[in-house]
């Protein structure tokens, strides 16, 4: 039994007093940075980059990891408690989680929330060990054909489960694209759209985009409307859901785990889509669709499985493939590469420690989380009394902190200081910054790939097609376009989208 | 013997600060120094450059801080120690790169030759020629072989304009008198997944990033480019060996001060490298890595200054034949 042999030598790494540490230290700040709005996981991973060096590889990715999922519980304590969603993929569960928490279920919202997750996350971290290792064997025949056809079916998903207009989703893909051809073309040398400053001749850095478009961004909506961020300090009573909250949380709980693992695989979707795609579902399969909205139990279990499952599975690409399937994902390539370990196909084979015992500290995270989070939720709550005046200052401070780090380059703290601008813009035209990065991310990896596959081919385009996986996978890309542009289909994915306005 | 030389050193050093405190830069270190390297934190020179850098520190009583100003192949932390005040207490850590970006970029912010002070070469890593593992060749001759009768076929893959794999690939074609269909990719680690999956059919790069697929047997490998075989690869004949050799090269590492640097600095530099490069702990991690430390006649300015100006006239040639430029 290789699977039980790998978990065990997993856990035993996992399990040493230091990575337990790592992995607590991991969890809390995720879980504290989830339950600030403002900063996420991609802003704070990218701070703690420098740390990291001085850790052992396992401990850093391990913590980094914790930070990760952390964020997603994180995220939706706040989400439920005061309808602020402290991750963009708890958006979801803010709909019903809230107004449960109205009706003074907050404790039972709370807790299906966390046991939720805390099944997904069990259930996904077993997906991730029985389904790395087939996935590595598949992934050396993936040549420069492939990963191109992988990266349109990763861009046409994020178009297509993408929130509010589609127009503007796509609007925003294409943005994110163009910003990816800043800097050296790598088959020419050639400098584009480097405005002559050298210090773009790399490219845009990634994370000070993120933090700009994302972070900062944040902040000034936020400082928009200081005045009606009151903290509703809903009676946290009863903690324990009743039993016909168990039996309606049950199936919703095991759709969303489901959906979650799968999309949480494909790059560029990953948890936001998930609960996303589980809350329409729920809603479809509901008996009572009228309850939706008005604190249904299942519109809590099933996005946040969702959304938990699709965290968790999303280490699925960066740990056998080496693609980043989200933003958060592209900085943990980072981290692992400033620890010497090229992410690729052969990490489970060369480094089986590092590889099983972030599997393993996976589930041990997620039973962390547990434990801490139902306790810690008074605490949490209390973060969000500091005054903005104190708390943004520091966020900025520590932001740009982190992104000079990277590099050294003050260009990169002009390009935080422009995209905050460009970010706070987008949000007043109510376009998603999301569908910008996964293109600014996605963009560069497409072209690459495109042209290399045609230099292989010697300049034939049928490549795409006559290449068994590539042509595949454009496939799996043309039926989700169909099924988007099915008329049913859209209206009713309007229809979702129009109550959570 | 080496640390007896070491502490007399070290005593004479602090004996002539002793007399001559009011001197500038005569008690030179007396704070910190940074040392800038100019590729991100994690990879092969960021590595050399910290246990250098941690060695040598103990020597100069000093700590030295090691930044990284990666970006445009190592000519952004080369511009950035260029322009800065000559005190002493900015180096740079470059490898060959130095040389070669002198004609890769056609507008550089500095004058490569004219700009540095030289303190010592620090190490000079090897290259090792691969390709995929169903490769028919057997041998050097019959992989030259190959590629002469399939030029338009054969693909050699590299890690992007400038890197190590680029230039070693190019002097591959210049050696073998054959233009191959260039592949680029963005870092070592993609160019050699798709080695692995034979995707690609050749590729040239250093031992750092080779010497674990070669052992593991999912590459083929055909010669390495230092003048001796390596000890953890005793199979494989040198370039020379192997009769190709104007395709001996190595990835080489020094240590540079902007111009003006009063020579006393340079000199407790130099001295101090010298004396880092003989620490039994820096060696066994070069092993580690694939290299070893340079030998203490090179680790001095004149010959990192020879080296430097040897390779510039070496690589204008090559660099401007492929007629590939990196800005």
């Amino acid at each position: 039994m290789d699977l039980l042999n790998n978990l065990a030598l997993g856990f035993s790494t996992a399990s040493s007093l230091a990575n337990l540490f790592f992995c607590l230290i991991g969890v809390l700040l995720g879980t504290l940075i989830g339950v600030l709005p403002g900063i996420g996981p991609t802003a704070t991973i990218a701070m703690l980059l420098p740390i990291t060096f001085q850790l052992e590889p396992v401990s850093s990715l391990i913590m980094l990891a914790g930070i990760y999922y952390g964020a997603q519980y994180g995220g939706s304590t706040t989400a439920i408690l005061i309808n602020l969603p402290g991750e963009s993929s708890s958006a979801v569960t803010a709909i019903d989680g809230y107004q449960m928490a109205r009706k003074g279920k907050a404790g039972a919202a709370l807790a299906i929330a966390a046991l939720g997750s805390f099944f997904a996350g069990t259930v996904s971290t077993f997906l991730v060990a029985i389904f790395a290792p087939p996935l590595t064997e598949i992934a050396l025949q993936f040549g420069a054909a492939e990963y191109f056809s992988l990266m349109v079916v990763g861009l046409v998903s994020s178009i297509a489960l993408a929130h509010g207009s589609m127009v503007k989703a796509l609007a925003m893909v294409v943005l994110g694209l163009l910003l990816g051809l800043v800097g050296t073309d790598i088959y020419t040398g050639t400098p584009r759209f480097t405005l002559g400053i050298r210090e773009y001749s790399d490219g845009l850095n990634f994370v000070a985009v993120a933090v700009g478009v994302f972070g900062i961004a944040e902040i000034l909506r936020n400082l928009e409307n200081e005045k009606s961020r009151t903290v509703l300090m809903a009676k946290v009573s009863g903690l324990m859901p009743t039993k016909e909250d168990f039996k309606a949380m049950i199936a919703p709980v095991l759709r969303g785990t489901v959906i979650g693992s799968v999309l949480g695989i494909l790059p560029g979707g990953g948890a936001i889509l998930a609960a996303f795609a589980s809350y329409t579902i729920e809603k479809k399969v509901s008996k009572n669709p009228q309850e939706f909205g008005q604190g249904a139990v299942a519109g809590v279990a099933g996005p946040e499985s969702a959304n938990n499952a699709g965290a968790q599975t999303s280490f699925i690409p960066l740990l056998t493939l080496g693609i980043p399937a989200n933003p958060v994902m592209a900085l943990m390539i980072g981290a692992m590469i400033i620890q010497g370990i090229v992410p690729g196909p052969n990490v489970a084979t060369e480094q089986p420690a590092l590889f099983w015992g972030i599997i393993a500290s996976m589930w041990i995270g997620n039973l962390m989380l547990v434990v801490l989070n139902l306790p810690l939720i008074g605490l949490w709550v209390k973060l969000l009394t500091i005054p903005y005046y104190v708390l943004f200052p520091i966020i900025m401070a520590f932001c740009s902190i982190g992104v000079y780090s990277v590099n050294s380059n003050v260009y990169d703290l002009y390009s935080v200081a422009f995209f905050g601008l460009i970010g706070y813009v987008l949000s007043k035209l109510r376009c998603e910054p999301a569908p910008l990065l996964l293109g600014f991310v996605l963009g560069p990896l497409l072209e690459e790939n495109l042209r290399r596959a045609m230099i292989l081919s010697r300049g034939d385009p049928s490549t795409f097609v006559t290449r068994p996986i590539s042509a595949t996978l454009l496939f799996i890309a043309v039926v989700v376009l169909v099924i988007v542009f099915l008329p049913s289909v859209k209206a009713k994915r309007e229809a979702v989208f129009q109550e959570e306005d | 013997m080496k640390i007896l030389n070491a502490v007399l050193g070290a005593t004479a050093l602090a004996a002539l600060s002793l007399f001559s405190a009011s001197a500038n830069a005569q008690g030179y270190p007396e704070r910190q120094i940074t040392m800038v390297v100019p590729f991100s934190a994690g990879g092969p020179t960021d590595t050399v450059t910290r246990l250098v850098a941690e060695s040598m520190s103990k020597d100069l009583g000093q700590q030295i801080i090691v930044e990284n100003v990666g970006g445009a192949g190592g000519t952004l932390g080369a511009a950035r120690v260029a322009n800065a005040e000559p005190d002493g207490y900015t180096l740079l850590l470059h490898h060959i790169g130095m040389a070669t970006s002198a004609t890769l970029y056609r507008k550089l912010p500095y004058d490569t030759l004219n700009a540095f002070e030289y303190v010592g070469l620090v190490t000079e890593v090897p290259m090792t020629l691969l390709a995929r593992k169903d490769m028919e060749a057997t041998d050097l001759k019959g992989l030259i072989d190959y590629a002469k009768a399939n030029q338009d076929k054969v693909t050699v893959a590299n890690a992007g304009i400038g890197a190590a794999s680029h230039l070693c690939g190019m002097l591959f074609m210049s050696a073998i008198e054959t233009s191959l269909v260039t592949v680029p990719y963005k870092g070592t680690g993609p160019a050699m997944t798709d080695l692995l999956g034979g995707q690609v059919d050749i590729m040239c790069d250093q031992t750092t990033n080779t010497t674990k697929q070669i052992q593991a047997g999912t590459v083929k490998a055909y010669a390495v480019t230092s003048p001796e075989r390596l000890d953890v690869l005793k199979d494989l004949p040198t370039v020379k060996e192997a009769g190709l050799p104007q395709m001996e090269v190595g990835i080489w590492h020094g240590i540079y001060a902007p111009k003006g640097t009063p020579k006393e600095a340079i000199d407790k530099l130099s001295k101090a490298l010298q004396v880092a490069l003989k620490d039994p702990n820096v060696a066994a991690r070069f092993v580690e890595l694939g290299t070893k430390p340079s030998p203490e006649a090179d680790a001095t300015p004149e010959a990192l200054k020879a080296k430097l100006e040897g390779e510039i006239a070496r690589w204008k040639p090559v660099i401007e034949a492929a007629g590939q430029y990196a800005d």
